[in-house]
């Protein structure tokens, strides 16, 4: 059985199942929910634990490798994740193939485009002048 | 051949009887929602502004410290918590464990207590009430 398998044995003989694909996607959204739990937990502790959180802090923080890596891998497993949930909300209470289809292709290309302005302002951070 | 029809969308919400459990799957739907919309939109902004050096980041704090930024970031964080807790118990529930009725419903009581518990904890100690 492959990672996006999700059918049993017994499911697959009788037909059962996802009814053309879907197990990858759901094998992928809980990979990163595991993964944002240890993020998300990093991410909130490390506000918790700065001394303070004006710019001179937290530009220090992010300009080392232990701030500005777990904080693009925070970025890119959010917005993946964010994809991931939107499409179940807009697949569950959107009707019409094309209306799913154009709101799934809105929220993936904000998402794209928002992950890189945040990967885009981290690199600016992290490769910039130490302030 | 029978005409395509749509298929019927999910949930119908109104004919339920309103339960912890209930409560908890719609909240994990809204505060993933609200996450991804609004969360991601702040931390961009967040990220952008620190890149963006002094004048950006005064400006985020100016607004973030204004009693409607901290309104939309308790919400956050609170809707971080509630989430955090509920994956977690749909992480649980993914392998077929805690499904009998009182764990079920007790369970979805926690994550709603331990959200609201963290969060109040977490904005007592950065509003400076343990000093």
């Amino acid at each position: 059985m492959s990672l996006g398998d999700s059918a049993t044995e017994l499911g697959k003989v009788e037909g059962i199942g996802s009814a053309r694909r879907g197990g990858e996607d759901w094998i992928a959204e809980r990979l990163s929910s595991v993964a944002l739990l240890l993020l998300g937990t990093w991410f909130l502790a490390s506000l918790l634990f700065l001394p303070k959180l004006d710019l001179e802090t937290v530009t220090e923080w992010l300009h080392g490798a232990g701030g500005a890596v777990p904080m693009a891998l925070f970025v890119i497993v959010s917005f993946w994740h964010a994809v991931d949930g939107l499409k179940v909300v807009v697949d569950d209470y959107v009707t019409g193939e094309g209306n799913r289809w154009a709101w799934n292709t809105l929220i993936l290309f904000l998402a794209v485009a928002g992950a890189s302005l945040c990967l885009f302002a981290l690199g600016r951070i992290a490769f910039g002048a130490a302030s | 051949m029978a005409a395509v029809r749509d298929r019927p969308i999910s949930p119908h919400l109104t004919i339920w009887r309103w339960g912890p459990h209930m409560l908890v799957s719609i909240l994990h739907r809204i505060t993933g929602a609200g996450l991804s919309v609004v969360g991601l939109a702040v931390l961009t902004w967040w990220l952008l502004a620190i890149s963006g050096g002094t004048a950006a980041y005064a400006t985020f704090t100016k607004v973030a410290s204004h009693w409607i930024g901290l309104v939309i970031l308790i919400g956050l964080t609170w809707a971080f918590f509630q989430h955090l807790f509920s994956g977690i118990r749909h992480l649980v529930t993914d392998t077929g464990m805690g499904f009998d009725l009182k764990v079920n419903k007790l369970s979805a009581i926690l994550t709603i207590v331990g959200s609201v518990l963290c969060t109040a904890v977490l904005w007592a100690y950065f509003l400076g009430a343990f000093k």
